[in-house]
């Protein structure tokens, strides 16, 4: 391992990227479509690399850099990659340079912008992984709503403009909340030891035993909103079907594969180490509201019109199982939530660039509208049909693991909401068939019959994310070794901090550091320090 | 082999991808590589079953020679009991928890991928005439590779999670396969109403399996029968599981009442509904249940001879599905049916403490519904695709092969002695009655009677009488003939591998697994409860023949007997018979094709479907009512409610939409400051 700082490498190339394509001139689309794949790709190499270098031995963050960047509010810029991010990264680079694949015919309107605003959105949700100062989280958090708005609103359909305020107010509302939570923590711990810091890793080793109970369960609760607005868990999701719909197929594929994991990831990332009382306590509210969304939103699902809007309501049940996984609070649980989290970019990533092509061939996501289309596209047939057999947890597929992880994990700890969610596991398949059924099967129209079958560009978009879910459905291992120091870490720290016992299956060990990592240390997350 | 089972699987699995990528380009369209593949995957089967076979022998030799020796110190079940042969690789592991992927290879298990490659087998070569010239022939052929690949991914699974990973690849290839003419919207209904049902089903066993690894400690299906026969087992985890697990088998194998999707499973091309029936699909849930027996055993309290959940369900679909049988026109809904009746007696079987009967059954069982289905297509692929016995009749000389195999198909299901399905339906109802279920066995009898009846009507009306079809009917050609002759055969001679009275019971000594097992004294061979079942099932079929014949021939031929005097006692008997075909005809099948059947039927229309179609359009009410007031109304109005407060705030910047979002950002982040001044200060001691 060198010295080169490769995430700020990874953060920083998006935006060169953006700077650059703003400075080419608008009339040459293929200059700027080039620039945008050149970017896109070399970030998507840096992931690589990362992913390649990623120690599976350190269970604390990796590649950390620490500068001072607002002395003022003693914010500094501190980056740090852990099993739990790591995933994010790569999906969010490797998302990127194939929606942008994907968005080539389509918007061919001001590809400029499009560009531009493509490549900061990717800077800014390779912030929101990767930062570990919350100052610096929250500014990212907040510099995507930006490029997110614009493009929903500059490239969507009929009520993007509807859709866009619906989805930046929601969010807003929700960043408004966090921001407020995080300020009183770092003024907290000033007021307590004199220091004022954002350091993640500083606030988490000292928050567990420096803040009363109803203060840490109010910012819990503050944090929460924010998460769960972004998740989104019911009763706060109804801007993602309107956002899904109305946004175009690159903004739906990072929506749906990134941009909704935030919240997963905030839940992981800050609710367990900043407030591991009140994520013990109210367990059973995130649980009860996971189920809720599973249920709620594959029921809601099953009778939607419009193709864009089943899938947004089944990645609300997807994201159901991630937040039941999350606070199942057990390494197996917390296992099968961050597996999902990365193998759902990779089908429901798929879902809609499929659903993008039929789009751009019909102009239309109205289901009825199609009927027949494995008669005249095979090939578009049969990657839907691995998509939406790999979304809805066919064994073979990633999605398979990643659910049944969570539910094995919820049943050793929490049996009914397990079986609750284990019924929402059938209701999975009746949306997506029903869906299928409608659109690719029975008797094909005239139109449908002059539909084109996809091209090896659209081949090139699908194949690799398909593909990932395959070797992940097969051989999770690659994927779990990574994540599961930091989960055990987690999961640990949790019972250090508060006295909690994860529970286990008859006859397993209980989970323990790796050699050589005290407990003091664990707190700390590996920062030195008395 | 044994060591090496995961060929079995592998070969069929790698078809599946030869035949998707380079299927169109290769010679027979990609029906040879399905073909080749599984052949040799039978050819290693058969392989696997010889050695397996040797190592049993071997032992018993062994230990023979050896008990002789030591004087009977050493018991059966002991120390030279015949151990499974596993091998196993960590798929993936969390924590200390390992996810294994291997091969469990005993006795059942290479008895299923014999019987699932040869049926396999022959119905690819059975499809490359019958789905000659089909839009979509290769897919069909890469489908039914998968298939079959599937199916033996789940019967050498080493653990259950291996087995759910089989059982849910089952599941989607069955909704493929189904739906293969999917331009009818019928038939992907059809393929839907499968999966869905299934997957009903598959809830049970996801949740039976995590809890019998949280009460086991492991997904190994070794450690949990050993587990579960060991004294130390708690019986309420067992209990649930074997709860959870019975309604995955009721949902996988037809069982009451879950049942509705397998006649519907008749869109299906028809060597895809051979599959499912014989091979593949339906017997999962059956085998699941051999698989795991230690589980049932002891978790319904088997062994206590009292009335338990599985025999209950078993026998109750025996009933049901052969009276509903009655009032088919369609000959696959007639064997579809029959499928279920069969399948309840296996279950029942289990339920009953009959273990090797039910795996003895399974095994007869497979060859001659395949034949009965594989003969249906025949006749119909020569009849004009029709498979309405309306349209049909007077085939028997027109395509004789099919006739002679389809009859002997149809007396082997209906247990006529020496046929397979004598020997094994025997055996379930003898030992039926050993263990002391008593009324498992009468109803066993029942539906003995009335399998025989229903094939008897299907047999007459197509074979028999005038043509009554628009076509021209010819036999078929020799790649659907050789098929029916071969399953024609076995139909007669499998029965001998388990015949009791010939000393032959190597489904026992071979099959039943001698470790990790509840102690099972199987029933010996009974002639009295033989004699009977046989009668019975040749009355029925009398009894009916004689219905469906009397309008026709009968009277010729009766006057016929009545002038030659050596027919006097026969005539007395044709009385006998009169009277017992109006005792039939206006109180048994009336009253079963009548009031029983139809109020089966309308039971199995309206109540169960309407509940299921109740849940389906009740949820789709729900479905409305949610998105329509809560989801679109409260929520959203909620949401929209503040987005107008604002936007009116806002009025002067309206139509300048980046205004909005700066208005709102403004307001928001005074809000941000106040509330954390708020929160500051409240939490400032």
């Amino acid at each position: 391992m060198t010295d080169f700082p490769i995430l700020t490498a990874i953060i920083a190339t998006p935006l060169i990227g953006a700077v650059v394509v703003t400075m080419l001139p608008s009339r040459r689309p293929e200059i700027i479509k080039a620039v945008g794949y050149g970017f896109t790709i070399a970030t998507l190499g840096l992931a690589c690399w990362l992913l390649a270098d990623f120690s599976t031995k350190n269970i604390f963050f990796q590649f950390v850099e620490n500068q001072p960047w607002l002395p003022g509010i003693g914010s500094r810029y501190i980056v740090g990659v852990d099993g739990i991010s790591l995933f994010m990264v790569v999906a969010t680079a490797l998302l990127m340079p194939l929606s942008l694949l994907a968005s080539q015919r389509y918007p061919s309107q001001r590809p400029k912008a499009f560009t531009a605003w493509f490549l900061l959105l990717e800077f800014s949700l390779l912030g929101i992984f990767l930062s570990l100062d919350l100052i610096m989280f929250f500014v990212f958090w907040e510099i995507l709503l930006v490029p997110m708005y614009f493009l929903i609103q500059g490239w969507g359909h009929e009520r993007r403009q509807y859709a866009a305020l619906k989805f930046f107010l929601y969010t807003a509302v929700g960043s408004a909340l966090m921001l407020a939570c995080i300020l009183v923590l770092g003024f907290l711990h000033q007021g307590a030891t004199g220091v004022l810091t954002f350091d993640y890793r500083v606030l988490a080793a000292w928050a567990y035993h420096g803040l009363s109970l109803t203060t840490e369960t109010v910012l819990f609760l503050g944090f929460m909103i924010a998460f769960a607005i972004k998740l989104p868990l019911v009763p706060f999701h109804t801007w993602l079907p309107d956002a899904h719909t109305e946004a175009p197929t690159a903004g739906s594929v990072v929506l749906a594969g990134v941009i909704i994991k935030m919240g997963a990831y905030g839940f992981l990332r800050f609710s367990f180490e900043l407030f591991p009382h009140a994520s013990v306590n109210l367990a059973p509210l995130l649980l009860t509201l996971g189920v809720i969304g599973i249920l709620y939103g594959a029921v809601v699902a099953a009778m939607q019109k419009n193709l864009k809007r089943v899938i947004a309501y089944s990645s609300i049940a997807h994201m159901g199982f991630v937040i039941v996984g999350i606070f199942s609070l057990t390494v197996l649980g917390l296992d099968g939530a961050v597996f999902t989290m990365l193998s759902h970019p990779l089908t429901t990533g798929a879902l809609f660039l499929v659903v993008g092509m039929l789009y751009e061939r019909r102009h239309t996501y109205e289901i009825s509208e199609y009927g027949g289309v494995w008669r005249s596209a095979p090939m578009l047939t049969a990657m839907f049909m691995l998509a939406m057999v790999a979304g809805i947890g066919l064994p073979g597929f990633s999605g398979f693991i990643g659910e049944f992880l969570s539910l094995v994990g919820t049943f050793v700890s929490r049996r009914p909401w397990a079986i609750a969610g284990a019924i929402g596991v059938i209701f999975a398949a009746v949306y997506m068939l029903w869906a299928f059924q409608r659109v690719f099967m029975g008797k094909p129209s005239a139109i449908t019959l002059r539909m084109p079958d996809v091209s090896l560009r659209e081949v090139i978009v699908v194949a690799p994310l398909l593909a990932l879910s395959l070797f992940l459905g097969l051989y999770p291992k690659a994927a779990l070794d990574r994540i599961e120091p930091s989960v055990k870490r987690t999961i640990v720290n949790v019972e250090l901090k508060t006295g909690f016992h994860e529970k286990r299956p008859a006859g397993y060990s209980k989970t323990t550091l790796p050699k050589g990592v005290t407990a003091s240390e664990s707190i700390r997350l590996g920062l030195g320090g008395p | 082999m044994l060591e090496n089972a995961w060929i079995i699987p592998t070969l069929p699995a790698v078809a599946f991808v030869a035949i998707v990528f380079f299927g169109k380009r290769s010679p027979g369209k990609g029906a040879f590589v399905g073909i080749a593949a599984v052949g040799a995957s039978f050819v290693a089967s058969c392989v696997a079953a010889g050695q397996w076979i040797q190592r049993v022998d071997n032992a018993t030799g062994k230990s023979e020679g050896l008990a002789a020796f030591t004087k009977g110190v050493v018991s059966a079940g002991g120390a030279h009991a015949v151990q499974p042969v596993t091998e196993s690789i960590t798929w993936w592991q969390n924590g200390s928890i390992k996810f294994g992927v291997g091969t469990f290879v005993d006795g059942l298990t290479v008895m299923m991928v014999v019987v699932v490659t040869l049926i396999s087998l022959l119905v690819q070569i059975y499809s490359t005439a019958y789905m000659r010239g089909d839009r979509r022939y290769t897919w069909y052929f890469a489908a039914l590779s998968l298939f079959t690949a599937s199916m033996l991914t789940l019967v050498v699974a080493s653990n259950t999670i291996q087995l759910l990973v089989g059982w849910e690849l089952v599941g989607v290839c069955s909704f493929m396969l189904i739906g293969h003419w999917w331009e009818e919207p019928a038939n992907s209904r059809a393929a839907i109403k499968a999966f869905l049902t299934t997957r009903t089903g598959d809830i049970g066993l996801m949740i039976g399996i995590i809890i019998l690894f949280f009460t086991v400690g492991s997904f190994g299906i070794g450690a949990t029968n050993l587990y579960a026969t060991s004294g130390h087992a708690q019986h309420a985890f067992l209990l649930a599981a074997a709860v959870c697990l019975l309604v995955a088998i009721i949902g996988k194998s037809g069982q009451f009442p879950l049942h509705t999707w397998l006649p519907d499973a008749m869109a299906g091309p028809t060597p895809v509904s051979a599959l499912i029936h014989a091979a593949t699909m339906v017997v999962a849930g059956v085998f699941l249940g051999a698989r795991l027996y230690p589980v049932f055993f002891n978790g319904f309290s088997i062994g206590h001879g009292g009335v338990n959940a599985m025999a209950l369900v078993g026998g109750v679909t025996i009933i049901i599905g052969a009276a509903l049988a009655f009032v088919q026109t369609d000959i696959k809904k007639v064997l579809a049916y029959s499928t279920i009746s069969q399948l309840g007696y296996m279950v029942m079987a289990l339920g009953v403490g009959a273990w090797s009967a039910a795996v003895f059954h399974l095994f007869t069982h497979a060859f001659f519904k395949a034949l009965l289905f594989l003969g249906a297509g025949s006749v119909s692929h020569a009849a004009g695709h029709s498979f309405d016995m309306r349209e049909m009749g007077g085939l028997r000389k027109k395509m004789p092969i099919t006739f002679w195999t389809f009859v002997i198909g149809s007396l082997a299901l209906a247990g006529i002695f020496p046929l397979a399905g004598f020997w094994s339906k025997d055996e379930i109802l003898v030992n039926a009655g050993k263990n002391g279920y008593t009324a498992f066995l009468v109803v066993g009898l029942i539906g003995a009677f009335l399998t025989a009846a229903y094939m008897t009507r299907v047999v007459y009306l197509t074979f028999f009488g005038e043509y009554r079809g628009h076509e021209h009917p010819h036999e078929s050609e020799r790649a659907i003939t050789i098929p029916l002759v071969i399953l024609g055969a076995l139909s007669v001679g499998a029965g001998l591998v388990n015949a009791a009275p010939l000393g032959l019971e190597k489904i026992k000594d071979w099959v039943q697994p001698q470790v990790a097992f509840p102690h099972l004294n199987n029933a010996a061979f009974d002639y009295p409860k033989a004699i009977l079942s046989v009668s019975i099932a040749l009355a029925a079929i009398v009894i009916a023949g004689y219905y469906w014949l009397r309008r026709d021939e009968l009277r010729a031929f009766r006057g016929l007997t009545e002038r030659n005097a050596l027919a006097r006692s026969g005539y007395q008997f044709l009385v006998n018979k009169y009277y017992l075909d109006y005792l039939y005809e206006d109180i048994i099948v009336d009253g079963i094709r009548g009031a029983v059947a139809r109020a089966s039927y309308w039971v199995n229309q309206h109540v169960i479907d309407g509940v299921v179609n109740g849940l389906g359009s009740g949820s789709t009410r729900i479905a409305r009512y949610t998105y329509d007031v809560i989801d679109q109304r409260v929520v959203d109005g909620a949401a929209n409610g503040i987005a107008l407060e604002t936007d009116r705030a806002g009025a002067e910047v309206r139509g300048f939409q980046s205004g909005h979002v700066q208005r709102y950002a403004l307001v928001l982040f005074g809000g941000v400051g106040l509330l954390s001044l708020a929160l500051f200060l409240i939490n400032i001691h």
